[in-house]
């Protein structure tokens, strides 16, 4: 038998992740940041990314939000298809994610569409929450909060077949127009395939993928092109635009070929948490 | 080159750093964003002053209890306020604006002026920690991101000198390299 998992324990773990989200950068990322650093030649570029490493020190030691803008929250929950439970999951996670924008605490982001009308954190929609089925009786949530500077940069083009051989390039002068704006070094989330939506969301899970995930050829070639541009941490000049390319791959329609790219900028916070059933 | 200036700042202070040096600030700092800009062009009169000063393109999240205290302050995209800089700077004293990213068309109107400088992008826990005192705020009626606040800092920085006096702009130059570099991808 597994254990019924209550409300209030997702209220609290939401608040649980979104804390650690926004106050530490996971380890991988500051390992990148780190190594980066060593290697980078340019000495503006030093500047910047020994700013990055000393800011998410000091955001983790004093546990304050590393970066003004407290983002998006965007959950991953998996659900074990023997979970048990007896409330509105959803309503819980936003029911949380308004505790934790008073107990953080977070900027309140959450605006209307057109009347920019702000209701803090919580609104339509807002903040985002995806569900997934997996085997066992947990419920695993994972956040990532999203920062509108990188999420601003990101583009989603349906190109047609035979313009397969254009992708690479799409995805260069993608990263290339958005410049300093995404405060680099950015991860590059590439999702290609799928319907025009499922594409996007592919863009997002590799983003978020973890950064000690050794790189195929071709991430591993996009990586080093766009890093050839020099646009450098901020934009002002240097070796480190892009910390990594991540492509997730989807089948699509034997007449389309969706290709998205979502932005991450050098804040890439994610956390989780198992409640366990 | 490294320098530390303190506000207000004369023109001689800000003649002296090119693009690419690096800069602390001591001193005061004032928060302006979007519509505090609007209403900079558009007020006869302020009730601050803006001569010899230091802008800074911020919508910081401040919490009151007794006193306002600075959560998390850090730069916002300069890039939106571009359009509004040259008149703003023909109308006050105005002698650095701090930001991230870089500005459009301002190389002009900053010539023997002022310094654009750059503070690292989302490093708002460093930032906020430099911050000695709120020493005022004004135009509230705006909302907390968008008044006007009056930040006593002390070494406030590091922060690179993105557009210098003298028509130097180190993005235009990054910029120019890219896309030379990727017509040869
Ligand atoms: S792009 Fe990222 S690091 Fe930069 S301000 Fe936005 S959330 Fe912060």
């Amino acid at each position: 038998m597994s254990d019924v998992i209550v409300e209030n324990q997702v209220i609290k773990a939401v608040i649980q992740v979104l804390r650690q989200a926004e106050t530490e950068l996971p380890g991988d990322v500051l390992s990148a940041l780190k190594s980066v650093r060593d290697r980078e030649s340019n000495p503006i570029a030093r500047t910047q990314l020994s700013a990055i490493i000393k800011n998410a020190d000091f955001a983790k030691e004093n546990v304050i939000p590393m970066c003004q803008d407290t983002g998006v929250p965007v959950f991953f929950v998996d659900v074990g298809r023997e979970a048990m439970i007896n409330f509105d999951l959803e309503e819980a996670i936003r029911k949380g994610v308004a505790r934790a924008t008073e107990e953080i605490p977070l900027r309140p982001n959450a605006v209307h569409p057109l009347t920019r009308e702000n209701s803090g954190n919580v609104g339509v929609g807002f903040p985002d929450v995806n569900f997934d089925f997996v085997p066992g009786k947990n419920i695993k949530i994972t956040v990532m909060p999203k920062g509108g500077g990188a999420e601003n940069m990101s583009v989603l083009r349906m190109f047609t077949p035979s313009e397969v051989d254009d992708v690479k390039h799409f995805i260069i002068e993608t990263v290339k127009n958005a410049g300093g704006k995404p405060c680099p070094p950015i991860i590059v989330g590439v999702g290609i395939g799928g319907t025009f939506d499922k594409s996007a969301r592919l863009a997002k899970k590799a983003a978020l993928r973890r950064l000690d995930v050794p790189s195929d050829d071709l991430e591993q070639e996009l990586l080093e092109e766009i890093n050839s541009l020099g646009i450098g941490p901020m934009g002002l000049g240097g070796d480190t635009t892009a910390l990594k390319v991540n492509i997730e791959y989807a089948h699509c329609h034997v007449a389309s070929l969706p290709v998205a790219i979502n932005i991450q900028c050098w804040a890439a916070r994610r956390a989780s948490v198992t409640l366990e059933g | 080159m490294e320098h530390t200036l303190r506000t207000p700042l004369s023109k001689a202070d800000i003649i002296k750093p090119r693009a690419g040096d690096i800069v602390y600030l001591d001193g005061i700092i004032l928060t302006a964003r979007d519509t505090a800009h609007e209403r900079l062009l558009s007020s006869e009169k302020i009730p601050f002053d803006l001569s010899g000063a230091a802008i800074f393109h911020c919508g910081p999240l401040m919490r009151k209890n007794k006193k306002w205290t600075p959560i998390a302050v850090g730069p916002t995209t300069s890039a939106r306020m571009s359009k509004m800089t040259p008149e703003l700077l023909e109308k006050y004293g105005i002698r650095a604006i701090i930001g991230k990213g870089g500005m459009n068309g301002v190389v002009d109107a900053l010539y023997e002026k002022c310094i654009y400088l750059a503070y690292p992008g989302g490093c708002a826990a460093i930032a906020t920690d430099q911050i000695k005192r709120v020493k005022e705020v004004h135009w509230l009626d705006l909302g907390m991101p968008e008044a006007v606040w009056v930040f006593e800092v002390k070494q406030f920085g590091p922060l690179i000198v993105g557009i210098d006096a003298h028509g130097n702009d180190l993005y235009a130059e990054v910029e120019k390299r890219a896309n030379e570099q990727i017509k040869s991808l």
